[in-house]
């Protein structure tokens, strides 16, 4: 998302021999791809189990990430006009309510689908996609909204690269949330009853496991990080409007290209494509210029694809087992 | 066997496309009324049973990729445009401002489809690499890529918000997107005559489509979406008839993305995007995965759901006709229920509005014993 952080590098210094500030800008620009990413690792577990198949964790691809980045926003917004603004990007009220509205979409949309193909699972959370961008656009209105600078404007020069405060307050946030996933997932009870529901639906049924529940709950937490990924997304000068939704599947690359169900994979794919698009913006002119503007828009899919066809689950993705 | 009609003795006649008398009477019918329909309503209309005509083309084709094959495409709205700029370059006005050059629409009907089935053919392999969601988001980047490419090829696309007329309708001299002209006392209007080309393009199209569905390349195709690795110990070749399903599909988006925007008459680049593949992915879903007939009546159901719409700000206060205020407006509404339909339509009645035609056929077969 170097587009939401124009203020990261790229854009102003311009295009010169500048490569520190081109491989600045693109991890400042992954930041947000990292943070949006966040919520499929979580939920693909249990989701593999929801219905028998790892590639069927596009729940959280098209249903919550469009959610978060779109209801979180305007939540948010709300928020931060009556209570003000660091309280409110630490605390997460609107993290609170999207998880609320992804364990309903679980509920009702998601549980009904149990033991149906992966093709109708995949397709009812296009559905709710786009009944979810239309609430959300709805919500947000017709102009541009404007979020302002929770972690303020100072700036500082490391190396000759001038870096926002707040693109490092957002890489720390990242950082922090995804490690209190990984503790989560490995060192909690609930975290250990999600594995167990990933790994065999049956077998933890029969331990006494809720698996349900455990369904649920991954979609609340999904619902939760997206929504932390929207707070990062809207920040900064950008603003947001009801085409932000979109950006939701401008992530879709760099989840895929590490790996859908990969929490490191997660990590990665992020700077590839951050890096991708910022390389591609910087030294486009110079070398294929005949390519068209905004073709940066279009890398990152073009890197999926190549990635794709090399390595079919991604960088770190968990090949899946076939048996007859 | 006279006198019991549902009695088959062959497997050849089981399998038979109108195997039924009730099948052949109700295509029969289905078919005057299609033909009487345009003569009968005001020339919107026709114009809309136009495009649900070549609509149901182009879901025939997505048909037979996502549900007889099982690939699930979200990039049917990239191969819908490159058939439409096919055939608008090959018919185009070779003085005009957009690249022309003033073919017959017997070459380029043809051409619009077979250089998306290239380029179909082309991007199956990625298809045989990749499963479920992965394909999914990797055609989903397809259209992406695509909308750049129509967005930046100005000299052939006019470039976002100016666009190129649509393909010219010129057939072995005949030029059959005039206005009007009179035919034995009864006046034939352009929209008349494009409801005629859709409906004969439909039904040269739907016929080898089921011919397809119901023989030996079909049921591969079932086989392979049902379990592509049994499919596979038993014989059937998953990149064979991937590449089948996905150069076929292609084909059929071409024609219909060729023959779409000659309603209008004209192409917006900006057109081609996620939302046209959605709306071709609730035909199917509507209408009923894996049926041809679910084609049909989803095609039909999807592109006159919007006119419906439109006369709801009479009934319903808080929708409004205006581009804001209100609590939606319709254009949300009809992007609303698209949503709202596909997942009710996916959790009640997977097969669909054929699902639903097939449960009161055999409601009605055994009244008035059934249960």
């Amino acid at each position: 998302m170097s587009r939401a952080v124009p203020e990261a590098g790229g854009g102003d210094i311009g295009r010169a021999g500048y490569r520190w500030v081109v491989l600045a800008a693109g991890c400042f620009g992954s930041g947000a791809y990292a943070g949006m990413q966040m919520g499929l690792p979580a939920i693909g577990p249990a989701l593999r189990s929801h219905f028998g198949l790892t590639v069927a964790e596009a729940g959280l691809v098209f249903a919550s990430l469009a959610l978060g980045v779109g209801l979180t926003v305007f939540f948010w917004g709300l928020a931060i006009d009556r209570v003000g603004e660091r309280p409110v990007q630490v605390g997460g009220l609107a993290g609170a309510g999207i998880a609320l509205i992804g364990a309903a979409v679980e509920r009702i949309a998601l549980r009904p689908m149990v033991g149906e193909p992966v093709f109708s699972a995949t397709m009812v959370t296009v559905g709710v996609f786009i009944v979810l961008q239309v609430v959300a656009g709805d919500l947000i209105g017709l102009e541009l909204r404007q979020v302002g600078h929770p972690w303020g404007l100072e700036q500082t020069e490391v190396a000759g690269v001038i870096v926002f405060h707040s693109d490092l307050a957002k890489l720390a946030f990242t950082a922090t949330v995804v490690a209190l996933l990984w503790l989560f997932l490995r060192h909690s009870r609930l975290g250990l009853a999600m594995r167990a529901t990933a790994a065999s639906q049956e077998t933890a049924l029969a331990l006494g496991v809720p698996a349900g529940r455990m369904f649920g709950l991954a979609w609340a937490i999904s619902g939760a990080l997206a929504a932390v990924a929207g707070m990062l997304v809207a920040t900064g000068g950008a603003g947001f409007s009801q085409a932000t939704t979109l950006v939701a599947l401008k992530a879709l690359p760099a989840i895929v290209l590490g790996g859908l169900d990969s929490v490191p994979g997660a990590l990665v794919g992020g700077p590839i494509i951050g890096l991708a698009e910022a390389y591609t913006k910087t030294y486009q002119d110079d070398l294929f210029p005949w390519a068209g503007d905004n073709v940066d828009q279009v890398v990152p899919y073009v890197v999926m694809l190549v990635v794709l066809l090399v390595r079919p689950y991604g960088l770190f993705g968990t090949r899946e087992v076939e048996r007859v | 066997m006279r006198g019991r009609p549902e009695l088959f003795t062959s497997y050849r006649r089981d399998q038979a496309p109108l195997n039924t008398p009730a099948k052949r009477a109700w295509l029969g019918l289905l078919l005057v009324g299609l033909l009487v329909f345009p003569f009968s309503v005001t020339a919107e209309l026709t114009a809309l049973g136009a495009t649900a005509l070549l609509s149901a083309v182009g879901a025939i084709g997505l048909n037979l990729v996502t549900g007889y094959a099982g690939q699930v495409s979200l990039g049917h709205a990239f191969f819908l445009g490159l058939g439409a700029y096919t055939a608008a370059v090959l018919s185009g006005d070779p003085d005009g401002r957009s690249l022309g050059f003033g073919l017959d629409m017997a070459i380029w009907l043809p051409a619009a489809g077979l250089l998306p089935a290239l380029v179909g053919l082309l991007i199956a392999p990625v298809a045989i690499r990749l499963k479920g969601l992965y394909l999914a988001i990797v055609t989903l980047g397809l259209v992406f890529i695509g909308e750049h490419l129509f967005r930046e090829l100005t000299a052939v696309t006019g470039g976002p918000g100016v666009g190129r007329p649509a393909a010219q309708l010129h057939l072995l001299g005949a030029d059959l997107g005039r206005r009007s002209e009179i035919l034995g006392g009864y006046p034939i209007t352009r929209e008349i005559k494009l409801y005629l080309i859709a409906l004969v393009v439909l039904v040269v199209l739907a016929v080898p489509a089921k011919n397809l569905a119901r023989s030996a390349v079909g049921r591969a195709f079932a086989a392979v979406r049902d379990r592509d690795l049994a499919a596979e110990v038993m014989g059937v070749s998953l990149t064979r008839h991937k590449l089948i399903a996905f150069t076929i599909s292609s084909f059929y988006a071409g024609i219909a993305g060729a023959l779409l925007p000659t309603v209008t008459g004209f192409i917006e680049p900006g057109s081609f995007n996620l939302l046209l593949s959605v709306q071709f992915l609730a035909m199917i879903l509507i209408g009923g995965v894996a049926t041809l007939s679910g084609s049909l009546l989803g095609a039909a159901f999807v592109i006159l759901l919007p006119r419906l719409v439109e006369e709801l700000p009479r009934f319903l206060p808080f929708v409004t006709g205006e581009s804001t205020g209100g609590v939606l407006t319709t254009f949300q509404l009809q992007t609303l229920l698209y949503g709202v339909l596909i997942v009710v339509f996916l959790i009640a009645e997977p097969r669909g509005l054929f699902g639903i035609w097939v449960r009161a056929r055999n409601y009605w077969r055994a009244w008035p014993f059934s249960y």
